[in-house]
């Protein structure tokens, strides 16, 4: 019962996955909408930082814009990612005592 | 003087298969704790290890699998959490669609099975690493950075479901930023490029949070603010960028 389940759940997941490789062979887009596709991982990176990043402790929303802070800040540094996220962490760490 | 040292430095494919593992190695860190947690929270639900991992196997979506656990704990038929993941999930038809546009070059027998390792972290990753995409082994690149993220996502939570969570509850909440914090560790570089780019990300936040904040479900508001936050690019960016 539950195999059928995930098995309808990796269908619904993968279809809408790999359609647009078949897309892509079959259209070229006009530059307008070669634009709004190259846009789309910043506008993700938008929608996926905020307002998710409030919930990383949900009752204390100002962790979570606190450890973007340095995130933000660490980064600007040209630091590499790896530090950004190590030392987001730690700021959460400090802060949870 | 040797002509070969002035032509531009091409990368074999381990070279490709190596850059894709490090460009790999913040969201294993992100996802190994994500994981592990799932792990648990699905044995608590009533799954098996092997039905947990499985899950892992062929969804390979984060936020989709909590809610189903929560969903089957809660005793949800199939068909609602089916729907509730299609729902959940279809952001990634966006994603998939920019990447794949980005791709063209790449064969289609590439280019199906790397779109079966879209994630919200994988695709942003991968699309900000712009430059592999016209690399003669560029497909050797999205490969192994998608296979590290993938590789870790199902360990985790197999890892979750043996062991329990062995992380301390501390370094494990902590270590919940950690996702975001790579987002952000993405955003900024291209920020300081082009500040323009820090408006299509800000119209994206505000509609995210509008629409969720009046009672859109989280799927929708996220598709959402994606589209019409990336549309604001059809102004702001060049073609070039």
């Amino acid at each position: 019962m539950i195999v059928w389940m995930i098995i309808g759940m990796a269908v619904v997941t993968a279809v809408p996955r790999f359609l647009p490789a078949f897309i892509v062979d079959l259209i070229s887009f006009p530059r307008w909408i070669d634009r709004w596709l190259n846009a789309i991982p910043y506008a993700a990176l938008g929608a996926l930082i905020f307002p998710g990043i409030l919930s990383v402790k949900p009752e204390a929303p100002q962790v979570g814009i606190t450890a973007a802070l340095v995130a933000g800040a660490l980064a600007w540094l040209n630091l590499n990612i790896i530090v950004v996220v190590l030392g987001a962490i730690a700021s959460v760490f400090l802060m949870t005592f | 003087m040797n002509s070969q040292a002035v032509e531009m430095p091409s990368y074999t494919r381990l070279d490709m298969v190596r850059k894709g593992v490090i460009a790999g190695f913040p969201i294993m860190l992100g996802y190994i704790p994500v994981a592990l947690t799932y792990g648990v929270l699905a044995g608590q639900s009533g799954m098996t290890n092997a039905e947990l991992t499985l899950m892992s196997v062929l969804v390979f979506a984060g936020a989709a699998q909590f809610l189903a656990v929560s969903m089957v704990a809660a005793g949800t038929g199939a068909v609602e959490i089916i729907i509730a993941t299609f729902v959940l999930n279809f952001r990634h038809f966006v994603m998939s669609l920019s990447f794949m546009n980005r791709i063209r070059s790449i064969t289609l027998r590439a280019k199906v099975p790397l779109s079966l390792g879209l994630t919200d972290e994988t695709f942003t990753m991968s699309s900000l690493h712009k430059r592999e995409a016209n690399e003669e082994f560029g497909a050797w690149f999205y490969a192994s950075l998608m296979l590290t993220a993938y590789l870790s996502w199902v360990g985790g939570s197999f890892l979750g479901g043996v062991l329990g969570d062995v992380i301390p509850p501390r370094l494990r909440e902590s270590m919940g930023v950690a996702l975001y914090a790579m987002f952000i560790g993405l955003l900024i570089p291209s920020v300081k490029k082009h500040f323009r780019i820090a408006f299509i990300a800000l119209f994206a936040m505000i509609i995210n949070y509008l629409f969720q904040l009046w009672g859109m479900s989280q799927g929708w508001a996220i598709v959402l603010g994606t589209l019409i936050g990336g549309l604001s690019g059809i102004w702001i960016l060049e073609d070039d960028i």
